[in-house]
């Protein structure tokens, strides 16, 4: 290796800490031409092959961003995006798509091994896959497999258990493969929690939407596995736009979790995502994030600016939507994953880590919408700051006027490490309900000097005794992640907030 | 073991340790006693590393290392532990796993092999025993909502499970009732040996009626005033500190 690249190498690792999942894969890839006009939202639909519904459906959304106006509510500050400047469109150059796992580009699978992503079915049931870093290696035996849907930039490479699940009935594919085959449910859902003008971002992820997960859970059915998407943004000066749609049918249960991750650049580069969840009659949803795109150096240059929409319908009665996230990533985090609680006696949570460290900008939270009568919703959001990093919990519960019975905890706490950082707490409450019950707690607390003593006293490192702090801080939302996340999950925490101290 | 040469220090600005000279063999307890602001407690937080305190003389070395250069955590692991005064609440942080997140930080810089949950499960419920701790304390954030004399049986169990080769006990019987003063002195006891030394700083006789002292000094303004066996600890008691270190 050139003397200049290894100086230049090992500066970077030095100065980025632990994001290990920097790393690019030099794959052949095929670009639409930069820029976005109708050309391109047409160019998508037809390398997707798409049925002329969905085109027209693309293209209103298009008409109307172009009169929408970029929200600057949030409390992040970033430089214009400019929408010219990016490819909306990037995906490994494929003859065919790939019929079995066998037929997937080598490449491509060593990148999600690399990533502790193992896409062989085989090697995932007999729990011998690689260096045992992937998340399903954690738990120790007796465990069951994970699907998972993985994304590339623009386009799903594989999706891994599809036989299996199919005998259930479930179906878990591409956003886009579904199109293809079961377009009557996509046309019924598609947009019908996230409508096209619900705002800026989403307009826009309508419009040039590429690629994502597709479930349907039928009747009665209780999914047999985690369901997971593994999101890679690999291509340089790229958006990606993934649009996910889960629908639960009456009394039927699935765990979801996805993960994400891209290479280390000084650009900035758009993650604009919609994710939307139906829950009807007796049906239960949970969703699990665990957010960890590059984040940008520690001054603040380059890192994925992730603006996303996510949003769960509980429709029937006495259903429940979970959203758990834990987000490490990013260098501006928006996002505000919401539960309309239509159905009587439905229920919607949202437990969120939200870590900001050096120069990251998060503003997120939830909105639970109480429509359906004795509906019920708990909101517990923890929020960590270091570095220069800003952390906004922003949170909206409106209980309508036909909600009698409904109820509402909201916990938000946030901790503080250094005394450059901010935390800030935005809830907003609007009850038209006499009977409803509305209760709202926060707090604000330091690590302490003494607690940092105390660990280390005991032979833990500084790094060490801020993990085993902040991991206690957070115990409440980690606990509900599915284990092997939870494990996972565990040790971000603490490699997202190395040097923050000292 | 432990050798203190000549150590001044002081926080704010404000000189506390003002050359101090004490020396611990392996396999001795040794009891501090003095009057309130003598610098008993700044003597184990120099000791342990805490920041905050600047060393602005002297030496010590212990095993034959320079401790004043190691940090707290390399301290810990060569066999410096402190039982503290006020042991601190570490929220949503379970005892076990603090505990065994600390005992194998330590076996790590040992080189030694990590327990696994189930090793370390077992050997914690054995000193729990002698220690008439119950069995749900494991379960509870660490500190968090524990009694005063929990707190410090706490402290005695971390101890019991690390084996330092000095303990530091910085008045470990305030706030302790006679049936846990008993429990928490038959712990220490249980660990004495030849490869076991401790310092008992405390401001009462009666601790030492349970831990006898090899030696007892006597700190006052920030010097050792007087050294003597364990019957002077006796006439410390009687005459109080102002006759006997004048």
């Amino acid at each position: 290796m050139p003397a200049v690249t290894e100086t230049i190498e090992t500066v970077q690792s030095v100065a980025e800490g632990g994001y290990k999942w920097g790393f690019e894969t030099d794959i052949e890839m095929e670009f639409a031409p930069k820029g976005l006009n109708e050309d391109i939202v047409r160019f998508i639909s037809k390398k997707k092959n798409e049925p002329g519904w969905l085109l027209e459906w693309r293209l209103k959304a298009f008409a109307i961003w172009q009169k929408m106006e970029e929200p600057d509510w949030a409390a992040v500050n970033y430089p214009r995006i400019d929408y010219q400047d990016a490819y909306y469109y990037a995906a490994p150059v494929q003859k065919a798509k790939p019929k079995s796992l066998d037929e997937v580009d080598p490449e491509l699978l060593k990148t999600y091994a690399k990533l502790g992503i193992p896409l062989k079915e085989q090697a995932i049931l007999a729990g011998v896959e690689g260096a045992g870093e992937s998340p399903s290696d954690a738990a120790e035996g007796g465990r069951m497999p994970i699907a998972i849907d993985a994304v590339f930039d623009s386009v799903s490479v594989a999706t891994t258990f599809k036989d299996r699940l199919e005998k259930e009935g479930i179906i878990f594919c591409a956003i886009s493969e579904a199109v293809q085959n079961h377009p009557e449910l996509v046309r019924q859902y598609l947009g019908s929690v996230v409508p096209q003008a619900d705002n800026f971002f989403a307009a826009l992820n309508c419009a040039v939407f590429t690629d994502g997960s597709f479930v349907y859970i039928p009747k009665g059915v209780k999914c047999p596995m985690e369901l997971s998407t593994y999101f890679r943004i690999n291509a340089k000066s790229t958006g990606q736009f993934e649009r996910t749609l889960i629908i639960a049918d009456e009394g039927s249960t699935v765990s979801y979790l996805e993960g994400c991750t891209a290479p280390m650049r000084d650009e900035n580069q758009l993650h604009a995502a919609v994710v939307e969840l139906v829950a009807l009659d007796d049906a239960s949803i949970k969703y699990s994030t665990v957010q960890n795109w590059y984040p940008g150096d520690a001054e603040g240059k380059g890192g994925i600016y992730n603006f996303v929409t996510k949003r769960a319908a509980c429709r029937g009665k006495r259903s429940k939507v979970s959203w758990t996230q834990v987000e490490t990533g990013s260098a501006i985090t928006w996002k505000y994953p919401s539960c309309i609680l239509q159905g009587d006696d439905s229920v919607g949570e949202f437990y969120s880590v939200a870590i900001t460290n050096n120069r990251q900008q998060a503003d997120t939270g939830t909105k639970m919408f109480h429509i359906g009568k004795n509906t019920r919703s708990t909101i517990i959001s923890k929020g960590i700051s270091a570095g220069f990093g800003q952390n906004t919990y922003r949170g909206l519960v409106r209980i309508g006027a036909k909600a009698t019975g409904a109820r509402n905890f909201t916990q938000c706490d946030s901790l503080l490490i250094g005394d450059q950082c901010g935390a800030h707490t935005v809830p907003y409450i609007e009850n038209r309900c006499i009977s409803a019950k509305v209760e709202h707690e926060a707090t604000t607390s330091r690590i302490a000097e003494d607690q940092l003593f105390y660990c280390r006293q005991r032979g833990l490192s500084e790094e060490e005794a801020v993990g085993l702090i902040v991991n206690g801080f957070c115990r409440e939302v980690l606990k509900e992640l599915p284990m092997e996340f939870a494990v996972e999950a565990q040790k971000l925490l603490q490699i997202s907030l190395e040097g923050s101290v000292g | 073991m432990l050798k203190i040469e000549g150590l001044t220090a002081e926080i704010d600005g404000k000189q506390i340790l003002k050359g101090l000279d004490l020396e611990v063999p392996a396999g001795e307890v040794h009891a501090i006693m003095g009057p309130n602001g003598a610098g008993k407690s700044t003597l184990s937080y120099v000791l342990s590393g805490r920041e905050g305190y600047e060393i602005t003389g002297g030496s010590v070395t212990f095993h034959g290392k320079d401790l004043l250069a190691m940090e707290p955590e390399e301290r810990a692991a060569s066999g410096l532990f402190l039982a503290f005064q006020y042991p601190v609440e570490l929220p949503g942080v379970g005892n076990a796993t603090f505990l065994r997140t600390a005992l194998n930080a330590i076996r790590r810089q040992r080189g030694e092999p990590e327990l696994d949950a189930m090793q370390f499960l077992k050997l914690a419920r054995s000193r729990m025993k002698e220690l008439s701790m119950p069995e749900d304390m494991l379960k509870r954030g660490v500190n968090v909502g524990f009694s005063g004399g929990e707190k410090k049986r706490n402290e005695v169990l971390q101890m019991a499970l690390l084996n330092p080769s000095l303990a530091i006990l910085d008045e470990t019987d305030s706030g302790l009732d006679i049936d846990a003063l008993k429990i928490v002195s038959e712990g220490v006891n249980a660990l004495r040996g030849p490869g076991f030394s401790a310092l008992v700083i405390t401001h009462y006789q009666r601790l030492l009626n349970y831990i006898v002292p090899d030696r007892v000094h006597v700190l006052v303004n920030g010097r050792i005033a007087k050294s003597g066996g364990k019957e002077l600890a006796l006439e410390l008691e009687a005459h109080g500190y102002a006759e006997v270190a004048a």
